[in-house]
């Protein structure tokens, strides 16, 4: 069962190391979202720091979606999903090992980029403590919750567009908390309950999204 | 364990509203290769995708060793192997690393010299580093069957395999068919070829109701 989501990980790593582009791509999108803002409504210290938890969060949420809709699509292009989901091991560990996949390649660039960011947005070292913790927690659930959109998409047309409209609705949870957080922090009321939450959300959805998706998977195929 | 049988009991098919075939019956032992023929859009490919489980039929049930396969889908697909349209081989990987991690999401052990061994036997042996981007397309089919012969699946269920395929290759696939079914294993195939299969059990099934020449 293990060697199983070993095998999905390192085959999704090993081809992201192939296609660096792909996940460049989702990388500079990240820094070129959150670094419009301060040039869009001007370069106040004091006003940087205010909406600089919630750009981040927002900037980081669209560079997961961007990624998402390939998670399936090249492997059904392929043909190698249809040979993954009739593997004799559970197509729930499948999705999970995908999605893993998925946060270690396009979650973790995200959180090594974040503080420089952050540092952009005039936020204290505090809060860009929290911000990172948050992120930790909380693009997990971008990559597990954007499995469900991807299976449910996987095939259509124009499935990129629906997709977002599908999952960012269900993001908002993670990016209230996330965000609210780093501002709990900066207006001294401590961040403990928001991250609480989130680790909540981030349970749940390592609970049921892989179920969900799978499901999805196997009727996308059909 | 019984020995292996695959059956399919009233089987219906549709697409969307159209019904492709209905009271559908047959029984496949070991040692058997069943020809599935017929027409374009006859629902051949849809026929396979039935007895791979990989869509569920409208009425009816796929049984393998007497049980529906929807009971017992992590055994059924332990032993069963399908090639379909797509090869299923990654174009950024070369050809071992590709039987390598079609090994792992089997959840085996890879064997590299084996795998190499049978990729030289498909006559690719110098194609073993070249990702498989690089590759003609009949190459590649041969990775997707390279891949095929290493699942060592006693069923094997293959759309069109001959696809693409030169002479060379088409001869040595009979061959790997004719072994396969010696040794005990079953063969479920599309084909629109002609194939020289002299001393194997061969059972044809007409899909749809559009009269073909005879093959073969």
């Amino acid at each position: 069962m293990h060697r199983f989501l070993l095998a999905v990980l390192r085959r999704d790593l090993t081809l992201a190391a192939r296609r660096r582009g792909d996940w460049l791509i989702a990388q500079f999108f990240f820094v070129m979202v959150a670094s419009l803002f301060p040039l869009g409504v001007g370069p106040e210290p004091e006003m940087l720091a205010r909406i600089g938890p919630g750009v981040l969060w927002v900037a980081a949420t669209l560079a997961s979606l961007l990624s998402l809709s390939r998670l399936f699509a090249d492997d059904h292009h392929d043909g190698s999903l249809e040979h993954m989901v009739l593997s004799p091991e559970p197509t729930v560990l499948l999705v999970l090992g995908k999605s893993l996949a998925h946060w270690l390649i396009y979650g973790i660039p995200l959180l090594l980029i974040a503080p420089v960011l952050g540092i952009q947005f005039n936020l204290s070292w505090e809060a860009i403590w929290v911000l990172e913790i948050s992120l930790l927690l909380g693009t997990p659930i971008l990559s597990l919750l954007g499995g469900v959109g991807a299976a449910l998409t996987l095939g259509l047309r124009g499935g990129g567009v629906l997709l977002t409209l599908l999952i960012l609705p269900l993001y908002v949870p993670a990016l209230i908390f996330g965000a609210g957080a780093v501002d709990g922090v900066m207006a001294g009321t401590g961040a403990e309950a928001h991250l609480s939450l989130l680790g909540a959300f981030l349970v749940l959805s390592l609970m049921i999204a892989p179920w969900i998706a799978a499901a999805a998977l196997r009727v996308s195929l059909e | 364990m019984s020995d292996p049988s695959l059956s399919v009991h009233d089987l219906a098919c549709a697409r969307g509203d159209r019904l492709l075939f209905k009271n559908m019956n047959f029984t496949l032992n070991a040692g058997a290769l069943l020809l599935v023929q017929g027409g374009n859009g006859q629902g051949k490919t849809s026929l396979l995708r039935l007895l791979t489980g990989l869509s569920s039929p409208e009425e009816g049930e796929v049984h393998w060793r007497g049980q529906p396969i929807r009971k017992q889908r992590e055994a059924y697909h332990a032993e069963m192997i399908y090639l379909g349209h797509a090869n299923g081989v990654k174009d950024d990987l070369n050809p071992v690393e590709n039987l390598r991690f079609a090994d792992g999401l089997q959840g085996r052990e890879f064997d590299a010299a084996r795998g190499v061994a049978t990729l030289n036997k498909l006559g690719l042996s110098r194609c073993l580093d070249l990702p498989c981007r690089v590759l003609s397309f009949g190459q590649r089919r041969r990775v997707a069957l390279a891949a095929l012969l290493l699942a060592g699946a006693t069923l094997w269920i293959l759309d069109e395999p001959l696809t693409g395929l030169d002479v060379h290759a088409v001869a040595l696939m009979e061959g790997l068919i004719r072994d396969h079914l010696k040794g005990g294993g079953m063969v479920v195939a599309t084909t629109h070829q002609a194939l020289n299969l002299e001393g194997v059990t061969v059972q044809r099934l007409l899909v749809g109701n559009v009269a073909i020449p005879e093959l073969a």
